[in-house]
Parts: structure tokens; sequence; C-alpha cells
């Protein structure tokens, strides 16, 4: 456990030494600010119409602001978090510090999981941030309060996935941009596999739209906890770490 | 007493065991057949062109991918099946450093520490004491990627021995480093001598005949020998060369007729009146004194006499065709 807490405190570091955390979160805060207040401007505008106007009923803030913004987090977060997870196993396996790494009575695991927790707090330091939207609704609008805590348990969920298959791709290749590459297209991809739902036949489709993540994160922005989207990111997460320690550990058997 | 020796020799558990260990990558042997021990508090180097398959062999042994066939046991243990125990005890130094840019020296080694397993009550002191024997006090705060090559490399050593490890494995340990700072390498690594096994590999050859006790000489992935510095070089013929004042063909003539000599041949001239003669001896005879009196006799001057010591670069290259010969 303690080369865990040292890979860990050196990951963080690293983050904090250099502009990564600091640029990505910064860049993350900005867009999603701009969403919130883009989506806050037009509910502000609509509910004035709407009030001119007897007997349309229907808009609340929920469905018109925070559906919206926890939407575009999640794809902020989809071009952002491979940016933090790309250099987390290729630049070390580039410079050759991660045979020095494995030189040392290290086990992979622990090599895994401090980097994958570092790049954890830095994605939860960048959520947490984020606080100030629904914070200012709720001083103006009084939105319901369960919605807001579903959406962030969504995109924590999404961002341990991301960050997973991030670390995964990272730790096969040694070019930080093709990291970033691979990980950026197989989210997308992940993503957006749904779509083919509708015309990939019934029982292929339906395989689809379990996978999306797209999909799963929606009932989650709604305010819906379904313990099955909930295992789908676990079993997300089991799968890409056990793949990245096959990946590390492959060195070991591969003749 | 020989045979008494080879028992004993054969008897001792020695630290470092490779035994008929191989390599492919793909259809190409990088290592085929190695076989050396190491002895306990041993210094031994590891010798070879570049590519001959010393980071190979170095790599298997610290665990980091597995042989093809053969094994290699450290202190008895499999680095294979006991590879987190043995690297407990591992010191490694990486052909080229890979450090940290980002962190500064001392909280590198401090990182390191950790990693090893130090206790943390420990872990100051360890620190200090790395950076003390390496020579590290001036640049504690400086950032790694701001150090100087030399420094790097003294990093490097200064991460090996953290944790006091038993076997110390060092991969071409003073490359790219000046003169000095070379000499100061080497110091460190012969004051290991009698309490760390030390396998050093490098390319340069007087450096293993100066900081080893032994040699193993590895020639495309095989090993072509193996002994002292000193008996490897004594195999050679033995020369020495002269400086003699006097008609050229006449002493040319004159030093082929003393008894134990085996061939001579004159070099360039240095000057208008002296040459420079090259004598080769017979096995295990010195005629030195026989050469000077001859000389002497026949009214030349001597003006210089001394015995030429075969390097390591001619072992090295009589070995290396030896080989190529013998296929």
């Amino acid at each position: 456990m303690k080369a865990f807490y040292a890979i860990l405190k050196r990951e963080l570091y690293v983050y904090f030494s250099s502009p990564i955390a600091y640029v990505v979160v910064t860049i993350f805060l900005l867009l999603s600010g701009w969403f919130f207040y883009s989506a806050f401007a037009y509910f502000s505008m609509i509910s004035v119409q709407a009030m001119r106007m007897p007997g349309a009923g229907g808009i609340n803030v929920t469905d018109m602001v925070l559906y919206p913004t926890f939407g575009n987090m999640s794809v902020i977060m989809l071009l952002m978090m491979p940016l933090l997870t790309m250099r987390l196993f290729a630049e070390e396996k580039k410079s050759g510090a991660l045979e020095l790494m494995l030189s040392y009575p290290v086990r992979e695991a622990e090599l895994l999981f401090g980097k994958f927790t570092a790049c954890m707090v830095i994605f939860l330091i960048m959520i947490a941030l984020s606080w100030l939207y629904p914070f200012l609704l709720w001083v103006y609008a009084k939105p319901d309060i369960g919605p807001v805590i579903t959406g962030y348990l969504g995109l924590f969920l999404m961002g341990t996935a991301f960050i997973a298959l991030g670390l995964m791709v990272s730790s096969v290749t040694e070019s930080q941009i093709v990291a970033a590459a691979i990980s950026f297209g197989a989210i997308l991809m992940f993503w957006l596999i749904g779509w083919a739902e509708a015309f990939a036949g019934p029982s292929v489709g339906k395989v689809l739209s379990h996978i999306s993540l797209l999909e799963r994160f929606e009932n989650f922005s709604k305010g819906v906890i379904d313990t099955r989207d909930i295992i789908y990111y676990v079993n997300f997460n089991i799968l890409f770490l056990f793949m990245t320690m096959r990946s590390l550990e492959s060195k070991r058997w591969r003749g | 007493m020989h045979y008494v020796k080879r028992l004993l020799y054969l008897c001792s558990k020695p630290m470092i065991e490779v035994d008929h260990l191989t390599k492919y990558f793909g259809p190409v042997p990088a290592v085929l057949d190695v076989s050396f021990r190491v002895e306990e508090g041993e210094i031994v180097g590891f010798l070879g062109p570049n590519g001959a398959g010393k980071t190979t062999t170095i790599r298997m042994l610290n665990g980091f991918f597995p042989p093809t066939s053969g094994s290699a046991r450290i202190d008895g243990l499999d680095v294979f099946d006991r590879s987190l125990d043995i690297r407990k005890r591992l010191g490694y130094l990486p052909e080229h450093v890979p450090l940290y840019k980002e962190m500064r020296t001392e909280a590198y080694l401090g990182f390191v520490a950790e990693v090893k397993g130090v206790p943390a009550r420990q872990r100051q002191s360890e620190v200090d004491r790395v950076i003390d024997q390496c020579g590290l006090q001036s640049v504690r705060k400086k950032f790694l990627g701001n150090l100087s090559k030399g420094f790097q490399q003294r990093v490097g050593i200064a991460q090996a021995i953290l944790n006091d490890p038993d076997v110390l494995i060092l991969d071409e340990p003073t490359i790219g480093l000046d003169p000095k700072q070379i000499i100061e390498i080497r110091e460190l690594i012969k004051s290991f001598a009698g309490y760390k096994t030390v396998i050093l590999s490098s390319h340069i050859l007087p450096e293993v005949s100066m900081i080893c006790q032994r040699v193993v000489i590895i020639n495309e992935g095989r090993i072509v020998a193996e002994d002292t510095p000193e008996r490897l070089t004594g195999k050679d013929k033995r020369k020495v060369a002269l400086e003699v004042k006097g008609p050229e063909a006449e002493v040319l003539a004159r030093l082929r007729t003393v008894p134990g000599v085996v061939a001579a041949s004159a070099e360039a001239r240095p000057t208008d009146h002296a040459g420079r003669y090259v004598v080769e001896m017979g096995q295990g005879e010195d005629v030195r004194d026989a050469i000077a009196q001859s000389i002497v006799a026949a009214g030349w001057s001597l003006l210089e006499i001394h015995t030429l010591r075969p390097s390591l670069e001619d072992v090295f290259i009589r070995l290396v065709t030896e080989e190529q010969g013998r296929e």
C-alpha cells in the first residue's frame, strides 16, 4: 500500500506542477458555465413569454436548465477526459520510467490504482467546482434537489468509465497523441453506438443501446437511478481496469 | 588443489546464478545459452559490443521480461517465480536513466524510497545517505530536468542504491559522462566491493578491467570468455617495445637471434637516428635482459625498453575473431 500512496502523490504532483490540471479544469468550467448560462437565459426568456400567455404551462427548470446542462457537461467531459488520461502510462513507457518503476517492488495493481485514483481526484475537483451552477439555480428557481444529485452521480460514474478506458489505451501505446486519439474515438463510439438501435434489428439493437454510454447517462440526468445503469458503469470500469492490468502484466509472460 | 578449489566453487551458493538463459525476439536470438555465476560481494563486468545482448540479459535478471528458456536465480530464488521478493533486494540502473523531469532531486529520491518500501521514519535519513554517497548535496533542490548529464547519472545510481539492495545491476553506468565524472562514478562503484554484488555492463573495456574482479565477455548473444581481467590479458603473447639508436636492418637481425624471441618488427622512426621496434616473446618467457645485453654488446644505445600489456581491446578482438573462425 505504501507504493500506492507514493504513486498517487506523485501523479497528483505532476498534474498540479504542470499546466495540465489547471487548463483542463478551467476549460471545462468555462464551457459548462457558458452552456449553463445559455440554458438559464433561454429559460428565463421563455418563462417571461409564458407568463403573458395564459394556458401555456409545463415548463420547468429541471427539464429546461438542469437536463441540458448535465448533457452538455458530459459532452465536454468526453473531450477533456482523454487529455487527462493520455499521459498516465504512455509517457512513462516512452521515457523508460515504467521499466524502472517495475524494477521496484511494486505490484501492477498498486501502480494502476495509484494512477487511476490520481486521475479520479482531478476529475472530482473538476466536477465539484461546477457546484456553482446548480447552486445559483437553487437560489433563484428552487429546482428539485433530486435530479441534481442523480445528475452528479451520473457524471461521476461516467467519468470513472472514461478514466478506466483512457488508462487502458494509454497502457498499450508509447505515444500520448495516439492514446488521446484512440480514447476519444472509443468513448465517442461507445457514446453513439445506441444510434444503430433503429436499424440493427430488434435483438442486436437492444444490445447496442444497452452498451451505449449515452443511453445510460440519460436516466441519471432525468433524475432516475436505475441499478442497471450503475451496474453497467461498474462493469465498464472493471472490464477496462482488468484489461489495463493484463496489458501491464503482459510483458511478464509475453515471450 | 585445483580440483578442490573447483569443488568449493561449485558448492558455494552464488548470489546470482544464470543458467542456460536464452531469449528470442521472433526468430532472432538476442541471448543464446548464457550461463554464469556471481559470488556474493563480487563485482562482475558484463562486456560486449553494442547489441551483444547485455541489456537483454540484464532485463531478464530484473524480471522485466521472461527468458525463452533457461533460468536466472538471485540468492537461490527464481527471478520470475519470486519477482517481488527479488525486486526488494535489487537496485537497477537502466541504460538511459529515465528521470521525472518535473521533480526535484530530493523529492524524487523520497518518492523512490517510499515506493521501495522504506519505512516513513527512516526515509529522510536514507535519502540523505544516498545524497551524500553520490555527491548530490549541491543539486538537492534542483529540478531533475535541469541537471547536467553527470548529475542525472548520479541520481540514477542514487535511486538504485536506495533501501540498500544486496544486488546492483548497472547498465552502462558511465555512458555520456566526462572523464572526471567517470572517475567519480568508478570510485563509487568500486566502494561497493565486498558488501554488494554488482553486475556492470559496459562496452568500454578499460573501465571494466579497472572496476571489476571478473569479466564476462559476450558477443552476439553468447558468452565468449569469462575470467579475471589479468588472466584474460595474460593469455595473449607478451610484447616488448624498444627504442634503439642503430642501423635498422642490423638491429632487427640481431633481435631475431636472441633466444626466446618469436618475432621482431620495426615501427616508425621518431627521430633520425633512433628507431622503434616491437619484439614478440614466446609464451611465459621473459627475454628483456637478454635483449638489452645483446643490444648493448653490439655497441648501440638502448634508449627505452618497456613491456606492452595487451589491452582488453586486443583480447576482445582476439576472442571475437576466434569465435568467428570456429563457425
